[in-house]
């Protein structure tokens, strides 16, 4: 996924999709904004970021699974949680350096999915689907002709404290 | 300067994380305790202990299954979605710290309890048939009760060990991000292992020696801390603000005063004198040292899940 | 509150309107995410209709799961929302469920002194009000009844009232909201910026904007536009006491000091005129009394305009010639809620100045003419004459009011001047909320013999009512037809797609019910909406079941820039772009804007600013479960190093106490580097005080109610709302 912090304005319409697409719990979020604000009144940067799970390649979350729960998608590396093996440890919540996973109230770790039931019939996460910014883009990252491949091959981009390992697969255009 | 606003309000990670609450401090101490009971009275059997008491080998085996089984439950209540809980025996998952635990866990039932049939006490003898022949078998075969000894010396630093590396393993979690954790969590063990023993051994022999080797251990524990506190000082700033919530920050009283003072040096003091015989022994320093491990293990989890890379 | 007060708030509880439910909306009709793992959708309906959570009226498809609402999603063939709504429009799903909804027609009565809400029929309740209407009639003619009403749902009752013979309905957008921005361009160009403006935000090169704050000000093609603008690299210059979320895109941001906008509008046509940097040609061609204009300008320098500003004027000259390098693809955008400090209509008159010296009007990048389709309106009969004029601006005292001022029938319901108003509909606008200085609105309730308000839920208006008539959510209803005036020529239908949970009613069956109650069903010839429908689209050459089928169709598109033909005319008494205006002189105002400099907030208080969110529409969808989950209370920003000197941390909460002393409910603190140390900032629409909203009651604080003070525009009646001032007190101050 790569997102254009240019063209987003944090109006959340992200959050909104994901919640009734997949019936996000009330209280609970996949995705939410960052407004990253730095300098002093009046000189001032802000970056607004989307975030959400990173679908990293090397998952924290996957490898401290005790169950296998948490695992790796046989297409895209998307990282997915099979709720009738988790018995909501809450390693992978604790695993996260980004926050992304919770534990719906029924008991099981739940996180952004890349929307994998729209992404297998050919549409794209809802966030992605809803954004009037037009800002977000979803595609595949092993193909050098997608459209987010050849974005970051034209743009500047940084992923999310890469410092942490864990090679986040969700990448900021600035 | 930085303001960072996030719209994300779940609960347990914000504003900070607090997924684990009292359920899992309680099951590290007692499993520590287990592990360094384990390693005590395996060191014990194989020095031939049984010959003379019946306490390590019976009667300290069944405790320990107990206080094992009540940090098992402890963990069991955590659970989120515990009618799954089965799942952890479905499957091996060899990168998951906890799988390797939730496995050690299963084979340290019957690793402790064929403790057990080593000497049985003249109360028990004939009760029931099986455990007599097989206790008898195990003295047809010496090497096998050397075996026992062995076995449940390494399981017991196998579960001494593998809560640290459960924790250290979470990168997302600086102040837990050491590699002195398992270390740390080891020796404590062994330490409140001692002392209990130490105060619930009948045996005058036993009593001694635990108490002189809870000094060696308490010592030991300092230098471990030593290594904690300063691989994560010289480390990144986050690793630096972690061990800090600990040093001047605000577990600093608790863990001064009650982990490291109460816990290790005024028991460490008290038997030093105790040991050199210029006070009487008694259950003071025994007891600080357990409520100092049960505490250490609750700032751990606590400081841990308050330090954080953002 | 006076203890003669004859009419007190009533509460409507949700034992009187809903059966109690307590547990998240979604997940008690929903699919939980281990369900939906399993069992994927089938059996998925798409209706198209258009969206009704704020105005726009976007179009979407909803998506209905066995039964069960699902999700909303834009329209692709809808060029409002181009496929894409907003969050609001994505959380509509929130409006269907929301368990605090009116359900059934209520009537207040008074039982030994004291008053309770009644469950009635809509018989019953029709009855009630026809009574009370020729009651009014009778002892005071038709035209004291008025209407107050938002949006396109408003249009049947309208037609009722009209049928009934009064003249007087106003929506609370003219005089509270963008009334000054429409006269100020009216008395340059001769014409309105229409909703939705007739900005070419996604074709301008440099994009001005004086205090608009696009991307929480949610209206979608204009987010939409700007999102494309600022992603073809257009320049961006921001105006704006806070650094919004358009200031953090901008390559020149201003923090300008509140109420000075005029000095450094007035700055830059300086600048444009003495370095000659203005399109000479457009103006020479279009232009009427430049020469006197420019004159008038002269004083109007960047050093005069630094200190009265705070903008330097390096910066100043550096963003005009900015502005001209641009041009005439440079957008200086009219903003929309422009009733701020009294002389709004000047302001914006300044603004329609500067895009005429650049030469905007009617190019790309600039401000395109729009068009519309021509679907006829259905063939009604005549409706009666009012025998008197509207009530709200008697004698003409706002000369440049070209639509009805909501707060001048308000003052003459008060007064009973220029003649008593004693009836009044409120459809779908929280008047409490929405209209300046609450007291005055309350005072006015308690001279009236009917309040009829039509809600979706218990609002706070609804509990002064005498009927309250619970309105189905657009996801269950008809409205009348959208036919849009914009880009390209479109009509657009709202149809239900659900069913309502109660016994609600759509707007025009309520309309077309209460004209037959009154004797005049004869307006209403058709038996049900759709045959209204397929009357008028039949006149226009279409047909109603591709549209209820498509949700849209569309028009050709024809060009829409005078460089490609359009003729550019201005219904100015010049016929040309008035910089200089003899109607205003001759009506006794400046003919060319001039700038005063407004009170400023007394040492330790703040000018109290205030605006919009992304998620929230007004004070109507903090009641939305799913819209809540997104922001479920306000916050007062405050600028960091003043919230240092106060000892305040964000995260805290204060009141705020304006200099009439009125003290607000408990919100949260900001600190934040993001807004001048003079003014602090909300958003508007929380506070709620009616009891039956349960999950937003009491949540942040209303801004409205510290609007007790107002500058009215002389030009046009409009109320300026950005003139008080408040001071921050401890969460446990008490009156």
């Amino acid at each position: 996924m790569v997102i254009d912090t240019v063209r987003c304005v944090g109006c959340m319409d992200c959050v909104v999709a994901c919640k009734t697409e997949n019936n996000v719990p009330e209280g609970f979020n996949r995705d939410w904004i960052a407004y990253d604000v730095q300098g002093e009144f009046p000189t001032l940067q802000m970056e607004i970021r989307s975030e959400r799970c990173n679908h990293c390649d090397a998952p924290p979350c996957v490898y401290c699974c005790p169950t296998g729960a948490s695992h790796v998608h046989d297409v895209g590396g998307v990282v997915l949680v099979d709720y009738d093996k988790c018995i909501g440890c809450k390693a992978c919540v604790a695993s996260c350096p980004y926050g992304a996973r919770f534990i719906n109230p029924e008991g099981y770790a739940e996180k952004c999915t890349f929307c994998i039931h729209r992404v297998e019939e050919g549409l794209d996460p809802a966030c992605v689907s809803v954004c009037p910014t037009h800002c977000m883009h979803f595609g595949d990252l092993d193909d050098p002709n997608s459209e987010v491949s050849t974005l970051l091959a034209s743009r500047r981009h940084h992923t999310l404290m890469p410092e942490a390992g864990t090679k986040p697969r969700i990448f900021y255009l600035t | 300067m930085q303001e960072l606003t996030i719209t994300r309000h779940n609960e347990m990670i914000d504003p900070l994380l607090h997924i684990w609450g009292w359920e899992i401090p309680v099951y590290l101490f007692l499993g520590g305790l287990v592990a360094g009971i384990m390693i005590i009275s395996g060191y014990f059997v194989l020095q031939h202990r049984y010959r003379h008491t019946v306490f390590t080998t019976f009667y300290l085996p069944y405790i320990a299954l107990a206080l094992l089984s009540g940090g098992m439950f402890a963990l069991f209540l955590d659970l989120e979605h515990k009618i799954y809980f089965w799942r952890l025996y479905t499957t091996f998952e060899w990168t998951s710290p906890m799988s390797w635990g939730s496995w050690i866990l299963l084979i340290i039932y019957p690793a402790l309890w064929v403790n057990t049939l080593i000497r049985i006490p003249e109360p028990f003898k004939g009760k029931i048939p099986l455990f007599d022949r097989l206790s008898a078998l195990l003295h047809q075969h010496p090497v096998l009760i050397r075996n026992i000894g062995v076995l449940n010396m390494v399981l017991g630093v196998a579960l001494g060990m593998y809560t640290g590396v459960l924790l250290s393993s979470f990168g997302a979690r600086p102040l837990w991000n050491s590699a002195m954790l398992w270390a740390l969590f080891l020796v404590s063990g062994l330490s409140a292992a001692a002392a209990f023993v130490h105060l619930i051994t009948t045996d005058v022999y036993e009593r001694e020696m635990l108490a002189k080797a809870d000094n060696a251990f308490l010592t030991l524990e300092l230098f471990v801390f030593g290594g904690f506190i300063t691989g994560l000082l010289t480390s990144t700033k986050v690793h630096i603000d972690a061990v800090r919530l600990l040093l001047d920050g605000p577990y600093a009283p608790v863990f001064w005063v009650f982990v490291i003072g109460l816990g290790i040096l005024v028991p460490l003091a008290i038997q030093l004198f105790a040991v050199n015989h210029k006070i009487r022994h008694t259950a003071i320093a025994p007891i600080l040292v357990l409520l100092g491990g049960l505490t250490l293990r609750f700032v751990i989890v606590y400081a841990g899940q308050y330090s954080t890379w953002a | 509150m006076s203890s003669f007060t004859r009419r007190k708030f009533l509460k409507i509880s949700a034992a009187t309107v809903t059966v109690a439910s307590g547990a998240a909306v979604l997940s008690k009709h929903s699919v939980t995410p281990a369900q939906a793992a399993k069992r994927p959708a089938t059996g998925v309906q798409r209706i198209p209709t258009t969206c009704d959570i704020c105005f726009w009226k976007c179009g979407a498809i909803a998506s209905v799961r066995d039964g069960v609402l699902w999700k909303i999603e834009g329209n692709p063939d809808d060029p409002l929302s181009r496929g894409r709504l907003c969050p609001r429009g994505t959380g509509g799903v929130g409006a269907h469920f929301d368990p605090d909804r009116l359900r059934r027609p209520l009537i207040r009565r008074s039982d030994r002194g004291r008053d309770a809400w009644h469950e009635v029929s809509w018989d019953e309740a029709f009855a009630y009000i026809a009574k009370k209407m020729h009651a009014i009639k009778a002892a005071h003619g038709p035209e004291a009844v008025a209407l107050f009403s938002h949006g396109i749902g408003g249009n049947f009752l309208k037609h009722t009232l009209k049928a009934f013979g009064t003249p007087n309905m106003a929506a609370p957008s003219f005089a509270q909201c963008r009334g000054p921005r429409d006269t100020g361009f009216r008395l340059t160009f001769g014409e309105d910026i229409g909703s939705p403006e007739r900005t070419d935000i996604k074709n301008a090169q440099c994009l001005v904007l004086i205090g608009s704050h696009l991307g929480e000000n949610m209206h979608n093609s204009q987010v939409q536009e700007f999102a494309d603008a600022v992603g073809n690299g257009a320049t961006v210059i921001v105006a704006d006491p806070r650094f919004s979320i358009a200031a953090g895109k901008a390559k020149h941001y201003l923090p300008i000091k509140p109420g000075t906008d005029l000095a450094l509008l007035l700055a830059w046509m300086h600048v444009l005129v003495q370095e000659g940097l203005y399109d000479k040609e457009y103006v020479a061609k279009h232009g009427f009394g430049f020469e006197q204009f420019a004159a008038r300008l002269a004083t109007f320098t960047p050093e005069w305009a630094y200190p009265e500003t705070g903008i330097a004027p390096d910066v100043i000259r550096a963003t005009a010639r900015e502005m001209a390098r641009h041009k005439p693809a440079t957008l200086v955008h009219p903003g929309r809620h422009a009733t701020w400090y009294g002389d709004d209509a000047q302001r914006s008159r300044a603004i329609a100045l500067l895009n005429a010296l650049l030469g905007s009007w009617g190019s790309k990048g600039g401000f395109y003419t729009p068009a519309s389709m021509d679907v006829p309106a259905y063939p009604y009969p005549a409706y009666p004459k009012p025998a008197r004029p509207k009530v709200d601006n008697p004698d003409h005292r706002y000369p440049f009011a070209h639509e009805t001022i909501t707060t001048g029938i308000r003052e003459a319901t008060i007064t009973g001047k220029p003649y008593p108003v004693k009836g009044w509909f409120v459809y779908a606008t929280n008047l409490l909320q929405a209209l300046p200085n609450e007291q005055e609105t309350i005072k006015a309730i308690q001279n009236l013999d009917l309040l009829v308000v039509i809600d979706v839920v218990p609002s706070e208006i609804a509990g002064w009512a005498d009927v309250v008539l619970p309105e189905s959510v657009y996801l269950e209803r008809h409205d009348d037809l959208n036919v849009e005036l914009f880009r390209e020529p479109f009509v657009a239908l709202r149809q239900p797609v659900v069913e309502p949970p109660g016994e609600q009613k759509p707007n025009w069956w309520m309309a077309k019910r209460l004209a037959e109650t009154l004797g005049l069903g004869h307006f209403y010839p058709w038996k049900d909406i759709e045959e209204y429908f397929a009357h008028r689209l039949t006149a226009a050459g279409l047909r109603y079941e591709e549209l209820k089928a498509k949700g849209i169709l569309r028009g050709a598109a024809a060009p829409i820039y005078a460089a490609d033909g359009v003729p550019l005319t201005f219904e100015t008494p010049s016929g040309k772009i008035e910089f200089y205006s003899p109607q205003l002189e001759q009506a006794g105002f400046d003919p060319v804007p001039v700038y005063r400099k407004h009170e400023e907030p007394p040492p330790g208080a703040f000018r109290l600013l205030f605006g919009r969110s992304p998620v929230h529409t007004f004070s109507r969808t903090q009641t939305n479960r799913v819209l809540a989950d997104m922001m479920d209370e306000n916050e007062i920003w405050v600028n960091a190093d003043v919230a240092r000197r106060l000892e305040l941390k964000s995260g805290e909460y204060v009141r705020l106490r304006n200099q009439d002393n009125v003290l607000s409910n408990r919100i949260k603190v900001k600190a934040t580097q993001r807004i001048r140390p003079d003014c602090v900032y909300m958003v508007h629409g929380f506070g709620h005080t009616a009891k039956g909203l349960r999950h937003t009651y009491l949540k942040g604080a209303s801004d409205s109610q510290l609007v007790t003070r107002y500058a009215t525009d002389p030009l046009m009646g409009g109320t300026g709302m950005n003139v008080n001032f408040v001071t921050l007190e401890p969460e446990a101050t008490r009156v």
